[in-house]
């Protein structure tokens, strides 16, 4: 790390949030500053702001605090009853020990995994807008799908933010002039376009305080997919947040998000129209699957991730409308 | 500057640079170097420690946010001559080999155990509101500890033994 | 003096005769408790007075030289002391008994990622910052990163026994099979460090080391001083797996440090130093080809590979070492390619050779059972040979019958049925199972034996790199002495201490096993002369010693210490027997139809590999080497940068090493009791690479019967699953 200056707010309106970089649990951030990827002359240590540990219910949803812990949210009563794909999707992310000191809003603005990002001896906009990209051309297994620039191809890494965009949750900033302003999870994050540097809309002094959870549909089944290279404790190479609402053998409506497949949670309003109204089968699954998946990827080694994540989407789409038998050996687990 | 910290019941002021990770100051500055540093970045567990009850990576940890807080490690556990239920399981069903990660292994099996006796699920719990004690389940949440060795199913035994004297 | 036992002819089984009754035992190990408390004191726990940290600096250029650093710009760093080069840096870790320094490139660069300076500070902060942070000037030089791209590469002549062309063009049924295996780390939990300090002229270097006799003399050659300069010590050692056989570059940096400065000095190499520089296990692309008759006699075996390494390092992954003892065949040959590239050089990384090579090997096998219509386990049952296939030898023992036979009957392999047919749900169930074959060596060790009245000291500078060394060295001292083994204290990892084999190629029980049981037997002799009756008359059991009708307590006889040291080294029965650890694996997998993830759901290895001496400490070891080949099947992949040859994934969220959760609970071992009186005086084999040995090809033959679609380029990853299943959907 290189040396800073460790300023403790106590306040959401302290002057340092505007100047410093902000720091709560600190397990992507360290990480990266450690091999000076980040290298913060300021750092503003938020966790000792009240307010911003508590979940608390709004309407028929919630407002979970910013400072609330992965490990807290997951295993929330009211989440575990009424959102149990955001249960799932944190608890398949990361390790207990990581859990337990991420944050909500952290994570929400962790960082890409590119391995290439994370080297420093690697051309890499993201780190340094206009040094190239050194994942052209390299090892990409990891990289994105959708939504890449000829700048930047990297994937975005949570799990956490695929299920609140499957649930619509919303990002509630506090700008430094003190006002609150709500915008939906997805449009949080930027395109890469020519500034992949800018992971986030979010502006210098601009503080996530929380993230409203909108009540679930009505009856819906829920389940989050993460496929990875290791049984555990690995990012996801694709993952799927779904919450399905049934009348009948009919999909009402279909709520989905994907991960791991493009710089932010992926989304596809043409794939939620395609459900809707039609009767759950395999066939509409692998066709609504063909619309989903692009034609090509923009890397070579991310040519699986096509076939990757149309099949784990039919996997995750037979599970939560009641297709699939569930008999078997449910390690890899959807279904709650 | 100057932070102050319970360890094992023992509260110390230290002075460190800002940069000082929970890590080192538990390893350089307290001499408590049964905490490892396996890879520095949280992705191996062997420097896991209870921060106020639960189980962290000591390595992402600045020991500056940690003013007041209280942190148990292994030598809190139990030394040779006092070791704990979990430590003598360990023993006795050779739940390690290099020993590396052991002490990492223990903190994070003690937490374990508490977060299902308090029902906290996991990503394998069938019932997210009721999670079981069981080998898969233990699988899971330990996977935050790696172990080069492999002893992994040993450990998993020594702590289901352990799990077992505690009931 | 140690007089020098050399294994000439078959030993009398003295450990079976002893009274003691510890030996074989699963006694826990005597360093437990202190290793689950955190008491055990691995190289950066030693408390030094003093100290400054040191962090090593890499190249980012993949050949060339270093023409200047910018030293001004962190010089300037608060806490900052030193920025050092020299010549005598090494380039890479000394390969495993080396007994020289490793190349010392100067100011060359040879792979991106290569150790080029190390920056001392006050704190471990301002090094690693400064480390960063430093600016070095380089002169490249074009360098060719990947096998495929090099047109540096040598090709050994094969090795043949009787006809492989004939047999083959001859041959009924053959499959011609191509594999690949990925580069892959040993990537011990403990970093590779050191601690230097120098006193009066010698130097005395805490570090991470498996091999301290030979780790000594690099040290020395090194620096250009003599042994007797050079102290190193490593009791507790957080894992080698071979990385930690040869002598690394945090150790002379460190040493180096320690002189230029005149104060101890700390070199811990971060996670990354470790896959950057740390000797990798090379990636293979192999070629196996069997033949054989209709009715399933194997008649041809061919196995070829391509490894790489840099330029300047002797070894080369043995990928057909197993290939050529485990199964008979008409004509044999084997053929290696070297290819040189400018990459992180590869080394030993546990059980080299078997570990990949029986991927192939094993992978191979199976199909062509499938080709035959035969079982599997019959197949191999069918083509053991009489006498190793390409020299003649004799097997000192061999049960791999039994193995395969026992193995069939306790995993339930008769319920197998057909390729693709068993599911549960969206997942589909598969067996597979692969022989296990690791050759056994005795290398020459010794050790030293104190004995005061009822208490023993043993003294080696053996490690444990958790093996259980602690453990077996008591035992085997304790059986030979009647003494409960809490009376015996090992001393270990410590270069003054008489020089043994070291940990590695699974010969460190054997061999320093061998060396500690000799010593006891001297001492042995000593006390049948204080109890004035003849060696065979004696009987030592329970701290009494007995014979010639006389029964007295070692503690009344033994009153002035008794000292022995012994060494051994192989001799006339390795030339004429062939020792080898022998096993089968069987494995049950699922695999996912939609995402080809797989888990292993259990696993039973049964294996025969001479004198257990400590069933609890060889069970562990089996389960790991089982675990790791699991690894190997399923999850490990060190990816280079195809254009600069750099570790792509240099940490361990990228380098996938298994977690908990990769490893069913339900993994399973059986020893068959076996001696192998060829092998050394205590009947042992090697155990802790038999366990990997074709462990991996069980797993990934499971998943070829689960799905009936074949894994040939290693890691099976859900993508490379999923490609072999080839279903429409």
């Amino acid at each position: 790390m290189r040396p800073f200056d460790y300023v403790r707010a106590t306040a959401p309106d302290d002057a340092a949030l505007v100047s410093g970089q902000i720091i709560a649990g600190g397990t992507n951030l360290l990480d990266l500053m450690k091999i000076q990827v980040m290298a913060p002359e300021t750092l503003v240590d938020i966790t000792r702001i009240d307010g911003l540990s508590d979940i608390t219910t709004e309407g028929d949803g919630l407002r979970i605090g910013a400072l609330v812990t992965n490990t807290a949210l997951a295993q929330d009563a009211r989440v575990r009853a009424g959102w149990p794909l955001l249960s799932r999707a944190i608890l398949a992310g990361a390790s207990a020990q990581i859990r337990n000191k991420a944050t909500t809003g952290g994570n929400l603005l962790q960082r890409t995994r590119c391995p290439y990002f994370y080297d420093t001896s690697q051309p890499c906009n993201k780190r340094r807008p206009g040094d190239g990209c050194a994942a052209k051309g390299g090892e990409g297994r990891m990289l994105a799908l959708f939504g890449t620039s000829e700048h930047c191809l990297a994937a975005h890494p949570s799990d956490m933010a695929v299920a609140l965009t499957a649930l619509r949750a919303e990002v509630e900033i506090r700008t430094p002039h003190g006002d609150l302003r709500r915008i939906p999870v997805q449009q949080l994050y930027h395109a890469p376009s020519d500034r992949p540097d800018r992971d986030t809309v979010l502006e210098a002094g601009d503080l996530i305080t929380a993230v409203i959870l909108p009540a679930p549909l009505v009856g819906s089944r829920q389940g989050y997919r993460k496929v990875r290279d290791r049984a555990s404790y690995a990012f996801a190479l694709v993952s799927v947040a779904g919450s399905i609402q049934m009348e009948g053998d009919m999909i009402s409506r279909a709520h989905l998000a994907y991960g791991s497949v493009a710089p932010h949670p992926w989304t596809d309003g043409a794939v939620a129209k395609m459900l809707e109204g039609q009767k759950a089968s395999d066939a509409l699954f692998a066709r609504v699957a063909d619309a989903l998946v692009p034609d090509r990827a923009p890397h070579p080694d991310t040519e699986y991730k096509r076939r990757l994540l149309r099949r784990t989407f039919i996997a995750t789409l037979r599970q939560l409308t009641g297709l699939a038998d569930t008999s078997g050996t449910d390690i890899a687990r959807t279904q709650s | 500057m100057k932070t102050t910290l319970t360890v094992n019941g023992t509260q110390h002021e230290v002075g460190h640079d800002p940069r000082r990770t929970l890590l080192d100051t538990l390893r350089d500055d307290l001499g408590l170097t049964g905490t490892k540093k396996g890879c520095d970045h949280g992705q191996c567990g062997a420097c896991t420690v209870l921060l106020n009850g639960e189980r962290v990576n000591s390595c992402l940890c600045l020991t500056a946010m940690h003013d007041g807080d209280e942190i148990t490690t292994i030598e809190g556990i139990g030394a040779p001559e006092r070791l704990s239920a979990l430590q003598r399981a360990f023993v006795e069903r050779d739940g390690f080999q290099c020993g590396y990660c052991t002490p990492g292994q223990i903190m994070s099996a003690t937490a374990m155990l508490k977060e299902i006796a308090e029902g906290s699920p996991s990503y394998v719990s069938d019932d997210l509101d009721a999670p079981k004690l069981s080998d898969g389940e233990m699988a899971e949440r330990m996977s935050g500890n790696l172990c080069r060795c492999s002893a992994y199913p040993l450990i998993r035994e020594a702590i289901a033994m352990a799990a077992e004297v505690k009931e | 003096m140690s007089d020098t036992f050399t294994m000439d002819s078959p030993q009398p089984r003295l450990l079976d005769q002893t009274g003691q009754g510890v030996i074989g035992t699963p006694m826990n190990r005597p360093d437990g408790p202190r290793k689950v408390s955190g008491q055990a004191c691995y190289t950066a726990d030693a408390v030094t007075e003093g100290v400054a940290h040191g962090v090593l600096v890499r190249s980012t250029i993949s050949r060339g030289r270093v023409t200047g650093m910018d030293l001004a710009s962190v010089m300037s760093i608060d806490g900052v002391i030193d920025v050092i080069t020299d010549p005598r840096m090494i380039r890479n870790p000394a390969q495993g008994m080396a007994g020289e320094a490793p190349v010392q490139p100067g100011d060359a660069v040879h792979y991106h990622g290569q150790p080029i300076a190390l920056v001392v500070a006050e704190s471990f902060e301002a090094a690693r910052d400064a480390a960063q942070r430093l600016t070095v000037h380089y002169e490249t030089e074009e360098a060719s990163v990947t096998p495929e791209g090099t047109s540096a590469s040598e090709t050994d002549d094969p090795e043949t026994a009787g006809d492989f062309d004939a047999a083959w063009q001859a041959a009924e049924v053959k499959v011609d099979l191509n594999f690949t295996t990925p580069s892959q780390a040993a990537a011990a939990m403990e970093p590779h460090a050191a601690i230097a300090e120098w006193k009066d002229n010698s130097v005395t270097v805490h570090s991470s080391l498996q091999m301290i006799r030979f780790n000594k003399k690099e040290l020395a050659d090194t620096l250009g001083i003599d042994p007797s300069q050079v102290r190193i010590l490593a009791p507790f050692v957080g894992g080698g797996f071979g990385s930690k056989l040869g002598l690394g570059p945090e150790a002379v940096a460190a040493a180096i440090a320690s002189q230029r400065l005149g104060r101890p000095v700390r070199v811990v190499m971060t996670r990354q130093n470790v896959f950057d520089c740390v000797l990798r296990r090379s990636e293979t692309a192999q070629r196996v080809r069997l033949g054989a008759t209709q009715d399933g006699r194997i008649t041809a075996i061919s196995h070829d590979d391509t490894v790489s390494n840099l330029d300047g390092e002797g070894f080369s992954e043995p990928v057909s070492q197993a290939s050529q003892f485990l199964y008979g065949a008409d004509g044999l040959s084997f053929t290696q390619t070297v290819a040189r590239i400018a990459a992180t050089p590869a080394g030993s990384v546990r059980a080299p050779g078997e570990a990949v090579g029986m991927l192939g090997l094993e992978a191979a096998m199976d199909e062509l059972a499938e080709r035959l219509g035969m079982d599997p386990v019959e197949l191999r049952l069918k083509n053991l040979p009489d006498k190793h296939p390409m020299d003649g030898r004799e097997y000192s023992t061999r049960r791999l019958a039994d193995c395969l036979r026992e193995g069939a009957e306790n995993f339930g392999w008769a319920q197998r049925g057909a390729a693709g047919m068993r599911r549960e749900g969206d997942w589909m169930i598969g067996m597979g199972m692969a022989s296990a074959a690791r050759s056994s060596m005795l290398v020459k060790s010794a050790s030293r034996v104190r004995l005061t009245g009822d208490r023993a000291v043993v003294e080696t500078d053996m490690t444990d790199i958790g093996t259980g060394t602690y453990a077996i060295l008591a035992q085997i001292t304790a059986e030979m002495l009647g003494l409960s083994p809490e009376r015996v204290e090992v001393r270990l990892g410590d270069s003054d201490l008489p020089g043994a084999s070291g940990s590695g190629g699974s010969f460190g029980a054997n061999s320093a096993g061998s060396s500690t049981f000799l010593a006891a037997r001297k001492i042995r002799r000593r006390i049948a002369d204080l109890l004035g009756c003849a060696e065979d008359d004696l009987t030592l059991q329970g701290g009494r010693a007995r014979g010639l009708n006389r029964d007295m307590a070692l503690a009344d006889l033994v009153q002035e210490e008794l000292e022995a040291e012994a060494t051994i080294k192989a001799g006339k029965t390795a030339e004429s027997h062939f020792s080898s650890g022998f096993g089968a694996h069987f494995a049950e997998v699922a695999v996912n139809e939609w995402t080809g993830e797989v888990r292993v759901r259990r696993m039973l290895s049964v294996m025969s590999m001479g004198r257990i001496l400590n069933e609890k400490t060889a069970r562990s070891q089996a389960l790991g080497g089982m675990i790791w080949g699991i690894g190997a099947a399923l999850t490990e992949e060190m990816q280079n940068d195809q254009r600069d040859g750099h570790v792509v994934t240099r940490d361990l969220a990228n380098y996938h090493v298994p977690s908990h959760a990769d490893v069913p609970g339900d993994m399973q071992v059986l020893f068959l009791e076996e001696r192998d009186d060829w092998a050394n005086p205590i009947q042992t084999k090697g155990i802790g690479e038999l366990g990997i040995s074709g462990a991996g090809a069980a797993v990934l033959n499971a998943i070829a019967h689960a799905t009936g679609h074949r894994v040939y380029d290693f890691p099976a990853l859900p993508d490379r699953v999923i490609a072999a299943m080839e279903v429409e959907i």
